[in-house]
């Protein structure tokens, strides 16, 4: 038996019908639309004004403050604009707007397709580099990499685990890189081994991908003996840090702790990529894999793309938004976000457009809840969805803070599996901010 | 079986007695002292609970009042000025008369108003709404139509009408309790002055968009064009970000504003009909 995290989970269909489309450039757009808030922590501030010239590259937002990163532009051309622009959301972000003109690279970039193998950084200049390639996790929650690889003083990593799961339907971006760019990210994770100072590193992929791990086992035999690949039981949500964490090495990440604190870390398969570019090539983070895909769509798509294309753009190539499709998402059907304005542009972590049809996405009217327990049984937290649920609905937060709400990592679980289609996760992930925004207002003790 | 019967009373009228003692004891080591006036001060308050004088509800209302001795910045927005004066007659303090105020919804992205671009099929919450998106209209300043707001309504004074899908008020009921203010994740909802025969003039409209945006998106949208504020004879108008904002302690009613504003963005409500002066402005409903 495959190993898996040991604690609820579900089995959503794999639906990873673009799993076969090699990744293809996409052309570049007339106008980008480069957001300088794509990541967790404090927006870049912009560096350049209207009118400069800018090429791709070159340094156009500074990271502002300790969690937060560089961007780059993605393009040459001249800066149309810095002003607020709509997100996916429809709420305005920051963003610094490009009119495409030809496509020169900083100059300091290794264009060539050739593999480096060889790493001459030191663990320190590795961590700067990749500061200042402006690279996040591109697992979903785009944490600044350089932040994640400095363990605070007193936390040691013992291990460094490269998170390939995929475990979210319909996605291919991860595992096109992991079979079209083997050794590119398992270079990746050997630098980051380097730069964390551990000697023991794991991939974790899931049993859908056979071709993946085949050639993972074929180079690691060879040459990256320090790295295992560890083929894992498909089961949703295996790509959350903590239960790969569980799945891949048995360990527990305590409530309310890190990675760290069970003294792993834990990089995406985009990211271990990102971060050989950063490194090998002195490419900053500006482009990345995204899948196009839907039933509803005539052809599937794994695209290089830079980041700033809006998606608009994107369905326009694909052939337009299909008269069927009733909801875009961006990211997994499980916990990617809803496009709610199509003008919105792609950010680094955007990992996927997916289209669905109506009856794949209408809910289902709301039963009540009978107690049959499945959400419990789902949670992979171990938590009670149900009870939580009903305590916030009625606004009881020293109950939820009691009931470990904050643990919640909002996978959807309880949600999918609930026979009563009951929101579960709307109502828990309300109250979880709500929770964690008056533990933070406490006094330190 | 008369000695158990016997035994039984005898026992159980002892332990009895005992546990009084005790419990007298107790209820005398551990008694507080707590002014009998906090129980009078709490007979006059309405009993509501809502919240809406800042304290946790009447009881720590009256605590509150009689702790400090005085009734400076404490005020029941249910019970208004005729509980206020009850309070104050028997707390034995002045109380200065508050000008009742009510809720403001400003917002009129009614659905001719304003054209929805998006559809939402999930929970019908606005605190959930607004965390997953900004509106399925055009305007993000707009009104969500989840009715938080008419939930966390005790007197059942807001409601959404479902032609509209805006959250209406009805000054009968309202309180001013500011229940539904902390409720709305827009801040859409405002308390302001009742008004004289409650006759208001206020700006219906919350986005600070540039013009040409929250006009694409509302035909109702403040533009911002600043016609009220240069009109308004006594400066109660001022633009900023975008939007007017009237300041209802300086506006005399004059209602040269809305006569002025090009999208009908300025609402003055419980005036009678102007019979041929102004045809061109509509009285707006009365239940704003």
């Amino acid at each position: 038996m495959r190993r898996t995290f040991s604690m609820g989970g579900v089995h959503p269909h794999d639906c990873k019908i673009s799993a076969d489309s090699a990744i293809e450039t996409f052309p570049l757009p007339q106008r980008m639309y480069i957001s300088m808030s794509q990541h967790l922590g404090a927006p870049a501030k912009p560096l350049v004004q209207k009118g400069d010239k800018v090429r791709a590259g070159q340094l156009i937002g500074a990271s502002a403050g300790f969690i937060s990163a560089n961007i780059h532009s993605s393009v040459s051309g001249t800066v149309a604009a810095v002003e607020p622009y709509a997100d996916l959301a429809g709420n305005p972000v920051m963003h610094v707007i490009i009119d495409v003109e030809g496509d020169e690279w900083e100059e300091s970039i290794d264009r060539t397709p050739d593999i480096v193998r060889e790493i001459t950084l030191s663990p320190a200049e590795i961590i700067k580099r990749i500061a200042d390639c402006g690279v996040v996790g591109l697992g979903g929650a785009s944490f600044p990499t350089h932040v994640k690889l400095s363990p605070p003083p007193g936390k040691k990593a013992e291990c460094l685990i490269i998170n390939g799961a995929e475990c979210e339907p319909y996605l291919t971006s991860d595992y096109r890189l992991m079979v079209e760019h083997t050794e590119e990210v398992l270079l990746g994770a050997r630098i980051m081994m380097r730069a964390l100072g551990v000697t023991k590193g794991y991939i974790g992929i899931e049993d859908n991908k056979p071709e993946a791990i085949k050639k993972m086992r074929e180079l690691t035999a060879s040459s990256y003996s320090e790295i295992r690949v560890v083929p894992l039981r498909k089961k949703y949500p295996q790509g959350g840090e903590k239960q790969l964490i569980d799945a891949v090495t048995g360990r527990r990440v305590p409530s309310m702790g890190l990675p760290i604190d069970a003294g792993v870390v834990v990089q995406n398969v985009g990211t271990s990529f990102a971060v050989y570019e950063a490194v090998q090539k002195n490419k900053p983070l500006f482009d990345g894999v995204m899948t196009v895909t839907g039933e509803c769509l005539d052809s599937q798509h794994n695209f290089l793309l830079r980041v700033g294309t809006p998606f608009e753009k994107i369905l326009e190539t694909v052939g337009g938004v299909p008269q069927k499709t009733a909801k875009i998402i961006s990211g997994g059907p499980m916990m990617g976000k809803a496009v709610a304005n199509l003008s919105a542009a792609s950010v680094k972590s955007t990992s996927s457009l997916l289209l669905l049809t109506e009856k794949q996405t209408r809910r289902r009217e709301e039963g009540e809840c009978i107690r049959c327990g499945k959400c419990v049984q789902a949670c992979p937290m171990g938590l009670e969805p149900y009870l939580l649920n009903k305590l916030a609905r009625a606004s009881r937060m020293e109950e939820l803070e009691h009931s470990k709400v904050y643990d919640c990592i909002e996978c959807g679980c309880c949600m999918f599996t609930c026979p009563a289609n009951i929101p579960l996760l709307d109502y828990i992930r309300t109250a979880k901010a709500d929770v964690m925004r008056i533990m933070r207002s406490r006094p330190k003790k | 079986m008369g000695t158990t019967f016997i035994f039984t009373v005898v026992i159980l009228s002892v332990l009895g007695l005992l546990l009084a003692v005790i419990l007298f004891l107790v209820a005398k080591k551990f008694n507080v002292e707590e002014d009998p006036l906090i129980d009078v001060v709490e007979a006059t308050m309405p009993g509501a609970n809502c919240g809406g004088c800042g304290f946790a509800g009447c009881r720590a209302f009256a605590e509150a009042c009689v702790k400090s001795r005085s009734l400076e910045g404490k005020f029941c927005p249910v019970g208004g000025n005729a509980v206020m004066q009850k309070v104050a007659a028997v707390m034995g303090v002045q109380v200065e008369e508050k000008v009742p105020m009510v809720a403001v919804v400003r917002c009129n992205g009614t659905c001719r108003n304003r054209v929805r671009v998006n559809e939402y099929d999930g929970s019908v919450s606005c605190r959930i709404m607004s965390s997953l998106y900004a509106g399925d209209t055009g305007c993000r300043f707009g009104c969500l139509g989840g009715g938080d707001c008419e939930k966390a309504c005790q007197f059942g004074a807001i409601r959404i009408n479902p032609e509209t899908l805006l959250p209406e008020v009805d000054e009968e009921k309202c309180t001013a309790c500011g229940a539904c203010v902390r409720a709305c994740p827009k801040g859409i909802i405002e308390l302001r002055n009742k008004g004289p025969k409650s006759r208001r003039v206020y700006v219906s409209c919350m986005s600070q968009d540039k013009g040409a945006v929250a006009r694409k998106a509302c035909s109702a949208a403040c533009i911002g064009c600043r016609k009220c504020e240069k009109t308004c004879p006594f400066g109660a108008i001022t633009v900023e970000n975008n939007l007017a904002y009237i300041d209802f302690n300086k506006c005399k009613l004059c209602r040269k504003c809305v006569a002025e504003c090009p999208t009908g963005a300025i609402h003055a409500v419980n005036f009678p009909p102007k019979p041929a002066a102004a045809p061109a402005e509509e009285p707006k409903t009365d239940k704003q």
